[in-house]
This record gives C-alpha cells, sequence and structure tokens, in this order.
C-alpha cells in the first residue's frame, strides 16, 4: 500500500510540474522560453515514470492530502488514464520543441504563449488523473479558458472572432456539463465516479443529468452538428497551438464523455449510444466532404478533425455487445489522430511560413522545398486515411471488425467511405507539393526543429501501427472497459 | 539463434534500408546512390538465391511479428512466393541498372531512388506474405510508394495521371479491406494455406463467402487492370519509362494478379471456389479482359500506351489460366505471372530507349528505327514474338498449357480467346516489327541524341538485352529443374494433389 502511495506521487507531480513551470513562465518572462522546454521535457518524463508505475503496479490510487472520497480529492490512474498522459506528454513535448523557433521573431508572444501553454498541460494532466465529476468540471474549465487564450493569441479579426465564438462554446458547454453534476450530487450525494457508480439507478434526475452532461461534452468534443465552433478557432490559431487543439483538447472532452459513459451511464443509455453512432457517422460524412471542399490548408485540416472525431462515436452502438474491442479501437484511434494531426497542423505550420500562405493549389513543389514537412504531412495522412501500417490502420481494423461481426453494414460502410474521403483530400494537398504553382512568391526558409518536430510526430502516428500488442495491453491495466463488458 | 526466420526480413530490409538512406542523400551524391542502389538489389538477390538452396533442402523460412493481439505479420517463403519474389528480385536489379541510366542527369534522383526502393520493398512484401492482412499491408505501402513515381515529373499531366491512379487503387484497396475484415470474422485465420482455409465455415456462410471472394477480387483486380478497372494504368503512362517497366511487369499489375492467385488457391482454394461458382464468372471477366486490351491496343498510335493495353490483355491469362480451374491450366496462368514480365519489361525497356536516344513516342514514328537502333530493336523483336505466343519464346509456353488446361477441363471456349487474342497480338505488334525492320528511316528523328558509335548509352542497352535473353532462355529450358515452368508444375501439384 505504501508503495501505491510512492509510485501515485508520480502523478501528483504531474500536475505540480507543469503548474510550476506555467507560474514561473508567467514571472520570469525573459527566459520564459527556457523553462518551458524545460518543464515540457520533465513533466514528459515524469508521465513516462508514472506510466512505469501503473504497468508495475496496476491501477493506482491516490487521496490528495489524506482526504479520501467521498470528501477529498481523488487521483486514480489506470490503462487508459496513462495512454492518454503520455499521448499528451508525447504530443506536448514536440509542439514545445517547435514553438521556440515558430515564435522566434515574436518575443511577446512567445511570453504569452509558455504561461498558457502550460497551464493547459495541468489541465490535462489534472483532468485524465481525476477520479471525481466536479475535479473534471475545475479541470474542463481550466482547459478551457487556457485553450480559448491560446487561441486569441495572434490578435487578429480573425483569430480574434474564432476565440469568441470557441469562449461561448466551451462555456456553454462547462455549464451544461456542472448543471449535470449539480443534478447528480443533488440527487446521489457524492461526485465521486466510483460511489455514483454504484449508487445510480434509472431516473429523471439521471436522465437530466445524462442529456446535459453529454449535451456539454459533445459541444467541447465538436461532435457534428455542435462542431461549428472548431474549424475557425483551429484554423486561425498559430500552428502550435491548432496542433494542441485538435490533438489534446477535444480528446479531454471526449475522455470524461467516455469515463462517464463506462462507469455510470452505460447501462442507462439506451437509444443514446445509437443517436451518438449516428451523430458520429453524419460527423464523418460532412467533415470530410467539408475538408475536400476546402482551399486553404488549415481549414481542410481542421474539417479532417471535425469527421475523424466522428470514428471515436461510432464505437458507443457497437460497444454494447463488443465493449472491450470498441473502446481499445476508440483509445487507439484518439491516441494516432493526436499525433497525426498535431503533424498535419506543425507540417501546415512550416508551409504557411515558408509561401506566407496557405492556398492549396499554391503550393509550389514544397515537396522538393520542404522535404521533410511534405514527408510529415503524407507521413500523418496514412494513418488519417486508415492506411497500413499506422496507428489508424489499427483502430480502424478493430472498430471494422466488430462492425461487421455485429453485422452493422451502414457503419462499416462509413467507415469505408470514410477513408475514402479522408484519401482525396490528403492527396489533393499532396498533388499540389509535386506540381508547379501557377504564383510563385519569395520562400522564406523554415528552422530544422520545426520540421523535425512534425516528422517525428508522424512517424510515431506510423510507428503505432507495430505497436498495438503492448499499447492494447498498457490500455487494458485495471480493465477500464470492463464495467460495460456483458457477460456472455 | 535461428538465421532461417531472420532470411525474408532481411529480404525486406535490403531494399527498405537503402531506400531510407537514399531518400537523405544529398542530390548530386551519384556514386553513393548507385552504390547502394546497386548493393540493395544484389544482396536482396543473394538472399533470395539462398533461400530457393534452402527451401530445395527442406529449410523453412518465416517471420512472424505480433501486429493485432490474434494477427501477426506473416513472412514466409513458400513455392509460390518464391517464384513471385524471384521474378521480382531478378527484375529489380536489372531495371535499377536500368534507371540509373535513364535518369542520368535529371532532377530529384534521390527522391525517385527512394521511393522505388519503397516500391520493391512493398512488392517484395507482398511476395512473402504468408497471411491476407501482411499482404493487405504491403499492397497498400505499394500503392503508396508509387504514386509519387507515377506524378515524379511534376506536371499537370502527372497530378493528374496521379490522381485517377489513386482514386482507382485506394477504392480498391478499400473493397480489399472490407473483405479481408469480414473473411476474418467468419473465419478467424487469414493465414495462406495450399487449397484455402475455409473448409470449416458453415453452410449457412456460403453466400456471403461470394460476396468475399468478389470484394478481394476486385480489390485486386484494379491492380491487375481487369475491365472495367483497367482505367488507370494507360493514363499512368507519364510516369518515366523504368517505372512504367516496373509498374507492367513486376510491381504493381502483378501485386494484383498475384493477388487474385493467392485468394483462389491459398484463401478459397480453386475446388472449394469452383464450388461456390465464382470461377465461371471469374473466367468470363478474364476472356473480356484478354480480348478487350487486344482491341484497343490495336488503336493506340503512343507506343506506351500500346503497351499498357497489350498489358491489360496480357496479365489477364494469368487469371484466366487461375479461374479456368485444373492443374493444367494453373500451370499456364502462374508460370505466365513469370513470363510476362519478363517479355513486358524488355518491351518497355525498348521503349524507353527509342524515346531517350531518338525522342520517338509514337509508333507512327518507328519507320526504319531497326537499322539505327539494331540491338534495341532485337530485343523489342524478341518480346513481341513472346507476346504473340510464338515458339521458343516465353510466352509460347503459357499459352500452350492454358490451352491444354482448356481442354483438360472441358472449356473449351478458352481456345477461341487465346486464338484471338494472339491474332490480335500480332495484328498490333507486326506492323510496328515490319515498320521499323523494313521501312525506310525518316531524314532526321524527332529528338536525336549522341552516344557516340554505340547505338544508345550501354546501362540503357544492356538491361533489354538481358531480359529478351532471359524470355528465350526461360521458354527455350521450360523443362530444366528449377525453370519456372518446373516450379509452377510443383505450385499446381501442391493446389490439386493432397500430399
Amino acid at each position: 500500500m505504501e508503495q501505491t502511495t510512492i509510485a501515485l506521487t508520480w502523478g501528483v507531480v504531474l500536475i505540480l510540474l507543469p503548474l510550476a513551470g506555467a507560474m514561473l513562465a508567467f514571472l520570469f518572462r525573459r527566459v520564459a522560453t527556457l523553462i518551458g522546454i524545460g518543464t515540457a521535457v520533465a513533466t514528459s518524463f515524469t508521465a513516462v515514470a508514472l506510466a512505469r508505475a501503473v504497468i508495475m503496479d496496476g491501477t493506482l490510487h491516490h487521496a490528495v492530502g489524506g482526504w479520501g472520497a467521498p470528501l477529498g480529492i481523488d487521483l486514480r490512474a489506470d490503462g487508459l488514464s496513462v495512454l492518454m498522459l503520455l499521448m499528451t506528454a508525447a504530443v506536448g513535448l514536440a509542439i514545445s520543441l517547435y514553438a521556440p523557433a515558430y515564435f522566434r521573431d515574436e518575443s511577446r508572444k512567445a511570453e504569452q504563449f509558455w504561461p498558457l501553454w502550460l497551464f493547459l498541460w495541468t489541465g490535462l494532466n489534472a483532468l485524465f488523473l481525476s477520479a471525481d465529476i466536479f475535479n473534471l468540471y475545475v479541470t474542463l474549465e481550466l482547459l478551457g479558458l487556457a485553450a480559448v487564450a491560446l487561441t486569441a493569441l495572434p490578435g487578429r479579426a480573425d483569430a480574434l472572432t474564432g476565440a469568441m465564438r470557441y469562449l461561448l462554446a466551451t462555456l456553454l458547454g462547462s455549464l451544461l456539463y456542472l448543471l449535470g453534476v449539480a443534478l447528480l450530487y443533488h440527487g446521489f450525494g457524492s461526485v465521486d465516479i466510483a460511489i455514483l457508480a454504484v449508487r445510480v439507478e434509472p431516473s429523471p434526475v439521471v436522465w437530466a443529468a445524462l442529456g446535459l452532461m453529454s449535451t456539454g461534452l459533445l459541444l467541447k468534443t465538436a461532435l457534428f452538428p455542435l462542431h461549428f465552433w472548431l474549424p475557425p478557432a483551429h484554423a486561425s490559431a498559430p500552428a502550435p497551438v491548432s496542433a494542441l487543439l485538435s490533438a489534446l483538447v477535444v480528446k479531454a472532452s471526449f475522455y470524461i464523455l467516455l469515463r462517464l459513459w463506462l462507469e455510470i451511464f452505460g447501462t442507462l443509455g439506451e437509444g443514446v449510444d445509437t443517436l451518438f453512432g449516428l451523430l458520429g457517422a453524419v460527423a464523418i460524412l460532412w467533415g470530410s466532404l467539408q475538408a475536400l471542399r476546402q482551399t486553404r490548408l488549415k481549414l481542410l485540416i481542421a474539417y479532417s478533425t471535425v469527421a475523424q472525431l466522428g470514428y471515436l462515436f461510432l464505437a458507443f452502438p457497437l460497444a454494447v455487445t463488443a465493449g472491450a474491442t470498441a473502446w481499445s479501437a476508440v483509445a487507439y484511434l484518439a491516441l494516432s489522430h493526436a499525433l497525426a494531426k498535431a503533424a498535419m497542423f506543425l507540417a501546415a505550420g512550416n508551409l504557411l511560413r515558408f509561401g506566407g500562405h496557405d492556398r492549396i493549389a499554391d503550393l509550389d513543389r514544397v515537396v522538393q522545398r520542404l522535404p521533410l514537412t511534405t514527408g510529415a504531412f503524407a507521413l500523418a495522412g496514412v494513418s488519417i486515411m486508415g492506411l497500413p501500417p499506422s496507428g489508424g490502420f489499427i483502430g480502424k481494423w478493430l472498430l471494422l471488425e466488430t462492425a461487421l461481426a455485429q453485422g452493422r453494414w451502414g457503419l462499416a460502410a462509413v467507415m469505408i467511405l470514410g477513408g475514402l474521403l479522408a484519401a482525396g483530400y490528403i492527396f489533393k494537398v499532396l498533388g499540389h507539393a509535386f506540381t508547379e504553382a501557377p504564383e510563385t512568391h519569395e520562400p522564406i526558409e523554415v528552422p530544422a526543429s520545426m520540421e523535425w518536430a512534425a516528422l517525428l510526430l508522424a512517424m510515431g502516428a506510423v510507428l503505432l501501427g507495430f505497436l498495438a500488442v503492448p499499447a492494447l495491453s498498457l490500455i487494458g491495466i485495471g480493465d477500464p472497459f470492463g464495467a460495460s463488458e456483458v457477460m456472455p | 539463434m535461428n538465421w532461417d526466420a531472420w532470411i525474408p526480413l532481411l529480404v525486406i530490409a535490403s531494399s527498405l534500408l537503402p531506400g531510407l538512406i537514399i531518400f537523405g542523400l544529398a542530390e548530386d551524391r551519384v556514386r553513393t546512390r548507385t552504390l547502394l542502389n546497386l548493393l540493395g538489389a544484389s544482396v536482396k538477390l543473394a538472399l533470395v538465391g539462398w533461400m530457393l538452396w534452402g527451401v530445395y533442402h527442406g529449410h523453412h523460412f518465416e517471420t512472424r511479428l505480433a501486429l493485432l493481439p490474434d494477427l501477426e505479420l506473416v513472412l514466409r517463403a513458400g513455392p509460390l512466393s518464391l517464384l513471385f519474389v524471384t521474378l521480382s528480385t531478378g527484375l529489380w536489379l536489372v531495371t535499377t541498372v536500368y534507371a540509373i541510366g535513364y535518369l542520368e542527369g535529371s532532377l530529384h534522383r534521390s527522391r525517385f531512388f527512394g521511393f522505388f526502393n519503397l516500391c520493391v520493398t512493398a512488392t517484395v512484401g507482398v511476395a512473402l506474405s504468408g497471411n491476407l492482412i501482411t499482404f493487405l499491408v504491403f499492397y497498400e505501402l505499394l500503392t503508396l510508394a508509387t504514386y509519387p513515381l507515377v506524378v515524379h515529373r511534376g506536371t499537370e499531366a502527372a497530378r493528374l495521371a496521379g490522381q485517377t491512379y489513386l482514386a482507382y487503387t485506394i477504392f480498391g484497396g478499400a473493397l480489399l479491406l472490407l473483405g479481408t475484415v469480414w473473411l476474418y470474422t467468419l473465419t478467424g485465420t487469414l493465414e495462406f494455406t495450399p487449397r484455402g482455409f475455409l473448409e470449416g465455415v458453415e453452410e449457412g456462410h456460403r453466400p456471403a463467402l461470394v460476396v468475399i471472394f468478389a470484394l478481394l477480387v476486385a480489390g485486386f483486380g484494379v491492380k491487375a487492370a481487369l475491365v472495367p478497372l483497367h482505367g488507370w494504368l494507360p493514363k499512368a503512362m507519364v510516369a518515366p519509362a523504368p517505372v512504367s517497366a516496373l509498374l507492367h511487369a513486376v510491381a504493381v499489375v502483378k501485386a494484383g494478379a498475384f493477388g487474385i492467385v493467392r485468394v483462389v488457391y491459398d484463401v478459397f482454394g480453386v475446388e472449394y471456389a469452383a464450388g461456390l461458382g465464382v470461377t465461371g464468372p471469374l473466367a468470363v471477366v478474364a476472356a473480356v479482359t484478354i480480348i478487350y486490351g487486344s482491341l484497343r491496343a490495336l488503336f493506340q498510335d503512343d507506343l506506351k500506351r500500346r503497351l499498357a493495353f497489350s498489358t491489360v490483355s496480357q496479365v489477364s491469362y494469368i487469371v484466366l489460366g487461375v479461374a479456368i480451374v485444373g492443374p493444367v491450366a494453373t500451370i499456364g496462368g502462374v508460370v505466365h505471372l513469370v513470363h510476362q514480365g519478363v517479355m513486358k519489361i524488355t518491351l518497355f525497356f525498348c521503349a524507353g530507349n527509342l524515346a531517350e536516344t531518338l525522342g520517338i513516342h509514337k509508333v507512327s514514328e518507328m519507320n526504319g528505327v531497326g537499322r539505327r537502333m539494331p540491338w534495341t530493336m532485337a530485343a523489342f523483336t524478341v518480346g513481341a514474338f513472346g507476346m504473340m505466343g510464338a515458339p521458343p519464346i516465353a510466352g509460347f509456353i503459357s499459352k500452350w498449357y492454358l490451352g491444354l488446361g482448356a481442354l483438360e477441363a472441358g472449356q473449351g471456349w478458352v481456345i477461341f480467346v487465346l486464338a484471338g487474342s494472339s491474332l490480335l497480338n500480332a495484328a498490333y505488334f507486326l506492323p510496328i516489327l515490319h515498320a521499323a525492320w523494313f521501312r525506310e528511316p525518316p531524314v532526321v528523328w524527332p529528338e536525336e541524341h549522341d552516344f557516340g558509335r554505340k547505338e544508345t548509352a550501354w546501362a540503357l542497352l544492356l538491361p533489354p538485352l538481358i531480359t529478351a535473353v532471359m524470355a528465350l532462355g526461360v521458354g527455350l529450358l521450360a523443362s530444366v529443374p528449377f525453370s519456372p515452368l518446373e516450379w509452377s508444375k510443383l505450385i499446381a501439384a501442391r493446389e490439386f494433389y493432397r500430399p
């Protein structure tokens, strides 16, 4: 028991470290970049240390300050949490290596970026470790505010409009979620997920809470038709911010929804799972078609996020009879998407820097001029399209397998169609990378660290195609998906 | 330490690693690049030779890597794998020499050879795949690796051709994925097994199996250019000549045909497939493709396009041999996998030589070219006669076994398809040969390059000569042990007679 407590100390460190980094970076602006990079490296190591502890000892619990549930703050780390924390660490580290070069000529922006980004990282880590629904609310709110502030960073009109829409969406989402929390607390006298899981029984209060919390979280996860805020916000933000918004922030609210579903609402949500699946399917088709229509690269990638998030929701109807496989597939898809999408946004940032614009038709032979960046975009694209070998392929294979085993032909067709459309928009970009642009322009040099950050992330997404067996066994630690498994 | 388990992986690595290194090489490091290319190709050939020797002496070469909880990435050197891997490795070495000569002095060679190596890596992976998911992985990798080669020239026409190529192949890949996953949910295994692995599937799933067969064959049929899925192939002719040679003889088209062979023999089992009633329609599709391709070839003035339609036609001989259902036809189909490759690559090399040396791209510009480039045209002539099925060149052996097999299986109509196709082959190849050898050459060639006293560069001339000799050799020496024909007989025996 003693050992377990020590082990989850890593979890506490994982929250306090980026928080301290954020404060230091805010206080000592001159060296903000240095503090930021140092914190990012240390936080990543801590995440790995925590993962090691969980692999050795299984699920870890920790009561902060010795006050356990139902009063105090409970932290918990099982396989799913660890996977999310590692995902955050990997993407976070790459973004932290990318950002210094990106903000090189704008020291004021850099000073504002680092505290906010480390603050956001704190929120993410705390969220993935929280074991009660009120803490989840607090972290969600922190996350939302930091994300909005980062979106507004460029200070241009389009960025401010995007950020304003984002702010309204995120506040409304949090508010809805909080109402649900209040209802559950009022009805069942606890905010601890494990306690609620035991106490909750079908009643109007639960259904109201389910409706409110789900809607709030869907809004934050940008599931169709609540995705309206995402494309402008993600497309107008600076490249490293777009990357972390698309890769991490939307996954956080999805993670909460998943946790609630697995442990509290799963058995009550008759019919809701079908609705989620349906919305997910529409999101895939709509998002992909919109992506295909875009002429600007960053908007294309943003709509691709809308589409890819749809895949995560296909698992809800499938999980009714094949819980563990469907949820593992979703976790794997979320992870692969995080790496691939971050790589894509960083690559887009390089192209934008290089050419001064992101019009797809005017890319002008970038494959010759920025081979590493084009390579990063292409490799990330392989995973987004779900082609082998990549993490996206593994996730899609598992999801497709469950769909076909259950005879869900509609869902299978949507997955296949989504892959085809994704190939359409990815190769629309890559095709122009080979040809000469109608308009030429003076290129600006892109630092090597920006190219490599994108490429390493993309290579990670491809490498996940070979790591399915260890990664899936890591996710299974603590049996996070067991609750919804129907025993044969 | 068991080395046998590592050899298939090394065969993959012998082109993957040089490819990755070449990506990082500066453009002007010609020697290092050439060295890496040739070293990789030679090492691969040596390893494949080692595997041939080993399998003959009872070794078992198999690499297994975990891919998913219940599925593995399997590379295995079985008889069918070895046939294809030997073909692609041998021809790759020749094509590498040719490509080095062809691209001398042109731009972006590091990129080109990087993807060129990836392309061969994928092909060899396809050849060595021991189960359907491994096949799928390498098959998709092949699509991705060839795309940059097709659009290599970077013109608007190349971009559009690349788009068409992808539209077809990605769609095919999606069908394949659907069929593979569906099959997996029914069988729980995807391991290639002689005579198939479907014996245990319930009777009630037979309609589903028919649909799965259609999905898999359509998925492979896109690359194998079965009519009506062949539209990308003539367009992809914008690619440089070595790429066309590779696409037509070794990699893409052949991988599709090989996939169909795998599906019929090692997934369904040919007799099981016949029992499902799916081989009849497949034979009809193949026959239609054979005739249609030849008819279209007849009307092309662009030499490479004519050859492309000829490929559409010729590759379906393989499918036809598979679909006739009988040991002798199987021999004919499987051996054509090799024969078509050797002959077609010769023709493409020659077409590339004409374009590079004299600027000739059209059949109507070929008058008297035999006098200017006798060696090239001699090789071309061997390839063309082989395609027509003239003995003793390789193509004759294929057609002989196909015809014999059709009679044995009681499908006499196939004879008419073969005869009609041979006539059409003659109709589109003989005028070329006549013009090249017997007409007067023009005063000036469209765009002549000077190679001194030689008719063209050595690196361009040697490859077609080598492959032409090979095309003659595999025909003349068909009954020598280890010839493609003898090897195909072994494969057919495994499929039709229980050990």
